[in-house]
């Protein structure tokens, strides 16, 4: 369980994040959207300790992230970011091998390797993992990295935007492998989606961020209707009832 | 590692050459077979063989250190020469010459180590604060750093008459390398195997702060120790042999470009080819003019400027 309490930031005297109090039950999907700024990807930062937030505390399995030590959250806790920009010349599988660092400290096992392996084919990497990072398309890279946090194997991961850059294919691929994390294999995913129509098809509960502020919280059918994502981004939608999925339909 | 292997005969075979080279007669055979006299048996012992150890120690330091800086700028033209490093440690050097003349060399390594690690903490510091557009404007702060911290040094030593002491301990002049003055270059040498036992960590940090994190690396005290071991690899170089420019930049980064980043499998050879190509520097400065010398550091500053434009124009090919 993650329990958010009342987290607040602020640069300079614009608060990005304003007293979110929220809490994330074990297992499932949950995605945050949100209008550009809204303060989703500070939110997520703050979780998972790579900004220090001003107010409020964040318990993950009752462990204060701010103050626990980081190899033991990074054995719990993983976060893939928004942008990516590494310098590095890695390879994907060395990339993805990294994925391990928080149990073998570099010396890759035997059962290291068969992870390693399988992040690869469930990203289907196997045939670029000897390619180095800058020589990859950015939705190839965007894979390489998923297949990273995939290979640390914690029971939280969280994702900012996974599906940057990534074709219709391998966006449905990779909500599908998150979907699959979470139901097969108990795992707790929350993802930042701009698309609605995925948040709308494959969360389990849906949060919406406003003006730095937690806007609602529910599940899709509560979520995706005309008027709460006409309040949320301030234009029409219409909604559609489509096999069982409601479908936001936006482009008119 | 057959690749490997081969490479260390060529650097061995490098040192070899480095041994034997130079004004006074000191031969192979001469050596074994017993007709060495006193003199050259003294030269060797004297002279040589403390000169070819500082070369390979100095030269497999640097490029190390070059690599650290790399990874902890995130930046591929980082390197203690265009950080300030060099020449906070010079500064260093000079203030010992000014108020502690007779500090043994080992004391004189630390005071200019302490000098290297404030300055290259500054660099690191003006990059987080100043909003970097464009990779290229890393070496230009550091370069400018480097300037200011010099016009220092120089004024200091122009105004206690220095100048002279100053230019012959600047020139990365290996020639001045005599037995009991470069024995601090074993603790170089030191640094660069824990390097080598921390290589993950810096693979690690080098992928930024947010994946470092993420992993569960400490990367504050990764950078610490990375700042200690920049700092005291070039000052023990600085104070023995002089200022080595670029060859913590060639040699990274060719090493980069066909092998990657993944220290665990890089330093090894980032490190041999530090000490190869310091050596092959040095022969060449001692052969193109004999009997007169020119320093290793101006050989490596010609071949290293033209690989840094080099390495420039390249990027704006890439960029156009
Ligand atoms: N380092 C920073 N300094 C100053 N302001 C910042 C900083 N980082 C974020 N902000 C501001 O905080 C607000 C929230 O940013 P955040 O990245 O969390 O938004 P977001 O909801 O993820 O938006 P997007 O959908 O565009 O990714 C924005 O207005 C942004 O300008
Ligand atoms: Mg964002």
């Amino acid at each position: 369980m993650i329990e958010i309490r009342n987290i607040t930031k602020s640069y300079d005297s614009t608060v990005v994040v304003d007293a979110v109090t929220l809490t994330l039950r074990r297992g499932g999907i949950t995605s945050i959207i949100g209008p550009n700024g809204a303060g989703k990807s500070t939110l997520l930062s703050i979780i998972a300790r790579l900004i220090p937030t001003d107010k409020g505390t964040v318990m993950v399995d009752g462990l204060d992230v701010a103050r626990t030590a980081g190899e033991v959250l990074a054995r719990r806790l993983s976060i893939l970011r928004q942008d990516n920009h590494m310098t590095t010349r890695l390879t994907v599988r060395d990339l993805v091998a990294f994925g391990r660092y928080p149990y073998n400290k570099g010396r890759p096992t035997a059962q290291d390797q068969e992870h390693i392996n399988k992040a690869l084919a469930y990203l289907g990497l196997e045939d670029l993992g000897g390619r180095f990072l800058d020589e990859l398309s950015g939705g190839q890279r965007q894979r390489a990295f998923v297949a990273m946090v995939l290979c640390q194997d914690t029971d939280y991961m969280l994702f900012d935007e996974p599906l940057n850059n990534l074709d219709i294919r391998h966006a449905v691929a990779m909500m599908k492998l998150l979907r699959d994390a979470a139901r097969d294999f108990g795992k707790t995913v929350v993802v930042v989606l701009h698309d609605v129509n995925f948040a709308s098809c494959y969360s389990d509960q849906i949060i919406v961020m406003r003006d730095g502020k937690l806007f609602l919280q529910g599940p899709p059918s509560e979520i995706i209707r005309p008027d709460t994502l006409q309040q949320t981004y301030g234009c029409p939608f219409e909604v559609h009832d489509l096999g069982g999925d409601r479908i936001a339909v936006y482009y008119a | 590692m057959k690749l490997f292997i081969l490479a260390l005969m060529v650097t061995l075979a490098a040192a070899i050459v480095s041994l034997f080279v130079g004004v006074s007669d000191v031969s192979l055979s001469a050596l074994f077979s017993g007709e060495a006299d006193e003199k050259m048996l003294m030269v060797f012992a004297v002279s040589r063989l403390p000169r070819t150890i500082a070369l390979v120690l100095a030269g497999a330091g640097m490029a190390v250190a070059g690599t650290i800086m790399q990874m902890l700028a995130r930046n591929r033209f980082a390197e203690p020469s265009t950080a300030g490093t060099v020449e906070s440690a010079s500064l260093g050097m000079l203030v010992v010459l000014l108020l502690a003349p007779d500090l043994p060399v080992m004391m004189k390594m630390l005071v200019a180590s302490t000098f290297a690690l404030a300055g290259t903490s500054l660099f690191l510091l003006i990059l987080q604060r100043v909003p970097l557009r464009s990779p290229i404007l890393v070496p230009l702060i550091g370069l400018m750093l480097g300037g200011v911290i010099s016009a220092c040094t120089t004024f200091f030593a122009y105004r206690f008459d220095l100048m002279q002491a100053m230019g012959a301990w600047t020139s990365g002049d290996f020639s001045t390398v005599l037995q009991g003055r470069y024995e601090v270059l074993w603790i170089a040498f030191v640094l660069t195997v824990a390097s080598y036992v921390a290589a993950d960590r810096f693979t690690v940090a080098g992928m930024g702060q947010d994946f470092a994190t993420n992993l569960g690396l400490h990367y504050g005290r990764v950078l610490a120790f990375g700042l200690v071991v920049v700092s005291m690899v070039t000052a023990s170089v600085v104070v023995t042999a002089g200022i080595l420019p670029f060859i913590g930049l060639i040699v990274p980064n060719l090493v980069s470009i066909v092998m990657g980043d993944k220290l665990r499998h890089t330093l090894p050879w980032i490190a041999l080819s530090g000490a190869a190509l310091v050596l092959v520097c040095d022969i060449v400065g001692r052969t193109v003019n004999a009997p007169f010398e020119v320093p290793a550091g101006s050989v490596l500053g010609v071949i290293g400027s033209l690989f840094f434009l080099n390495m420039l124009l390249r990027r704006r090919l890439r960029a156009a």
